[in-house]
């Protein structure tokens, strides 16, 4: 049985539509406009007109000897999402859904954002599209990542910081949700990860699962085989499974997910949502969820504002449960470390979240034999994170 | 028949209309929520509603969600709902049921929250986030222990939904009055009165109308057509601003407003 295209809203026991009943007619009609229009050639073609006219795809993939001599004698291989327009993997799914927002003639988008990067893109495709759009941000995240606010507002979006709860991602999530509770008729509501209540887990998939299908091919062309692993960060986990997506019927490929470790998973400051949480209800799925004993939801920790989630996408606990990928954390310090390292070997910032998946790919090519082919998914660029790398590394003044 | 659908119908035949009161548990603090709770119940209100304070509370507006949150601040555990309402019982008669998102039912175990929520004299639970399309366990759970059900209906919701949503309720069905999140509003949505004539179409036999509901003239015009009027951040804000007196005040005003329509 194929693992692929699994329709939701259940991936296993994970999944389903725990919203008010005030959101179930939005959540229907997008269903249905989904399912008409992910076999209509027409939305399919246009899909695929703006991905290559517009966002630049398809991604390049890049060998990076210099940065996988560091770790052993294994072949690294990234797969650059961070080359779209945009600066991350994010337009992928937002072009997807601004698309459909325009069949089912809602022009008023609305969406969260932690890093910003998902802000960004729904931003850029209000603007393309002539439509209007409201960013809800965490106040810690306009903080954290002011450049990217900035971006949004150049960009003609309201980004409104959200001041309730632990002011980060998930707070944004709330806003967002109550925002479109009450302008349903007129709104969109453009999810940016696989989370999220039924059809988000499986439309974002489908909207991401590009990136592996053509990496997969890449690898071949360029290897002559399917990489041995294939490593991807996972906050909600919207690049991880759009790269893991094209591996998951191939056996022989080890897949493998890391979570934002924080300080470390021994610590309370961490968003190993996977690895340190326990299933319950958050924004609308039953999926990993970091809790306490009475199901109040943990406020997560991750440098990267991007992974700083305490949940995951139910299609990504699943694949946990049956052990199809392999889950653990990587820490801060390791992730800005890595983020370091493919900078100076090979000239390649990349987004602290991606240097998630770089340091756990270090691991891997430490552990598996060599000549072996390990793809990373490179899901965004470095440049939104120039504060925090500055201040990390004490890049700025004289000396 | 439940305790809450006995007195509905009492009310009904009495010619009048019930009025509900939410309040969040831990609200200023454990006691004076408790306190608060009681008040309610001795100022004429009918059916009261307690909250369970939720990190995550989707379906709330700005009062509701700065009070649960000070409540989490204050260090609330979702057991002291159980030590709340047999205070509470002992107290008063009013029939009294529980607010809550779905996770913390989750992570208590349902059997096990059905059960202690029989044993401390609750009548049931309103649900703002689980519908009835995901509340297998809980339909099951919640017959076997005698305890309503109150799924909520929305103006937006289809004819199919309305018959599950009145299917499924036992107790009453929500309808919310508005396409929103709790909070008052100056003016009550037309949509409220449209959804009620929908929900008696679908053979609904109890319908309480709330969101936005904070003035005596609004009560009254919810109860020309629906069987109570739920008020929720009205109070919050009185016991916010006010105090215990500011609250017994509201309530008297709101439920004096039954008694003279």
């Amino acid at each position: 049985m194929s693992l692929r295209d699994q329709p939701g809203p259940y991936f296993g026991e994970f999944g389903g539509r725990f919203v008010p009943e005030s959101l179930v007619e939005a959540i229907d009609e997008l269903s249905a406009a989904y399912d008409v229009a992910r076999s209509d050639p027409e939305f399919r073609a246009e899909l695929e007109r703006l991905g290559r006219e517009y966002t630049g795809r398809p991604s390049i993939l890049t060998e990076v000897p210099r940065f996988a001599g560091s770790f052993g004698a294994s072949r690294i291989l990234l797969k650059r999402e961070d080359l779209n327009h945009t600066g991350s993997h994010k337009i992928n799914n937002v072009l997807g859904q601004a698309l459909l927002s325009s069949r089912i003639g809602k022009r008023r988008l609305i969406a969260e954002t932690g890093a910003g990067q998902h802000g960004v893109a729904t931003a850029t495709a209000a603007a393309l599209f002539g439509m209007e759009c409201t960013v809800y941000m965490g106040e810690v995240d306009t903080e954290r990542q002011a450049l990217n606010v900035a971006r949004m507002r150049l960009l003609g979006a309201e980004v409104i910081p959200v001041r309730t709860g632990s002011r980060t991602l998930k707070d944004a999530i709330n806003e967002a949700m109550r925002d479109w509770v009450s302008n349903v008729a007129s709104t969109n509501y453009i999810f940016g990860t696989v989370a999220g209540p039924h059809p988000f887990p499986a439309m974002v998939r489908d909207f991401q699962k590009i990136i592996g299908e053509e990496a997969r091919e890449q690898v071949l062309q360029a290897v002559g085989r399917l990489p041995s692993a294939v490593a991807a960060c996972v906050g909600g986990g919207s690049n991880a499974i759009g790269i893991f997506d094209a591996f998951l019927d191939d056996q022989e490929v080890a897949l493998y997910g890391f979570e934002a470790g924080g300080d470390g998973i021994e610590t309370a400051r961490h968003a190993a949502t996977i690895s340190k949480g326990r299933p319950g209800v958050l924004h609308g799925a039953r999926s990993y969820l970091l809790q306490d004993e009475d199901g109040q939801t943990i406020e997560s920790h991750s440098i990267s504002a991007g992974l700083d989630y305490p949940g995951v996408g139910p299609e990504h606990s699943w694949l946990a449960s049956i052990g199809r990928v392999r889950y653990s954390a990587i820490t801060d310090s390791e992730a800005m470390e890595a983020m370091r390292l493919l900078s100076r070997t090979e000239g390649i910032i990349p987004a602290i979240e991606s240097a998630h998946a770089l340091a756990g790919a270090g691991k891997l090519a430490a552990e598996l034999e060599s000549g072996s082919v390990i793809l990373v998914s490179l899901s965004g660029r470095g440049d939104k994170d120039m504060e925090t790398a500055s201040s990390w590394f004490s890049l700025a003044g004289d000396s | 028949m439940s305790e809450v659908q006995s007195l509905i119908d009492e009310r009904r035949r009495a010619g009048r209309g019930c009025l509900v009161g939410y309040l969040p548990i831990g609200f200023p603090s454990l006691d004076e929520s408790i306190g608060a709770a009681i008040t309610l119940a001795n100022s004429g209100v009918d059916i009261l509603e307690l909250g369970i304070p939720y990190s995550d509370p989707v379906m709330d507006g700005p009062v509701i969600q700065r009070a649960t949150q000070r409540s989490l601040e204050g260090g609330f555990r979702v057991r002291q709902v159980f030590e709340a309402l047999e205070t509470i019982r002992n107290e008063s008669a009013v029939p009294t049921l529980v607010m809550t998102y779905w996770n913390p039912v989750l992570q208590f175990g349902v059997r096990n929250f059905a059960a202690e929520l029989k044993k401390s004299g609750a009548s049931g639970l309103i649900t703002p986030d689980l519908i009835p399309d995901e509340a297998k366990d809980w339909i099951e759970i919640s017959s076997e222990f005698d305890l309503d059900r109150v799924f909520l209906a929305a103006p937006s919701s289809s004819k199919e939904r309305l018959d599950a949503i009145t299917r499924n309720s036992r107790g009453f069905v929500y309808a919310v009055s508005t396409m929103g999140t709790t909070g008052s509003r100056s003016e009550l949505d037309s949509a409220a009165r449209a959804l009620v004539g929908r929900l008696r179409e679908a053979n609904a036999e109890r319908i309480c109308v709330g969101l936005g509901i904070s003035t005596p003239e609004q009560v009254a015009e919810v109860l020309k057509y629906a069987d109570g009027a739920i008020v929720g951040s009205a109070f919050v804000s009185s016991l916010e601003t006010g105090g215990i007196e500011a609250l017994r005040a509201k309530a008297q005003a709101l439920s004096g407003s039954i008694r003279l329509g």
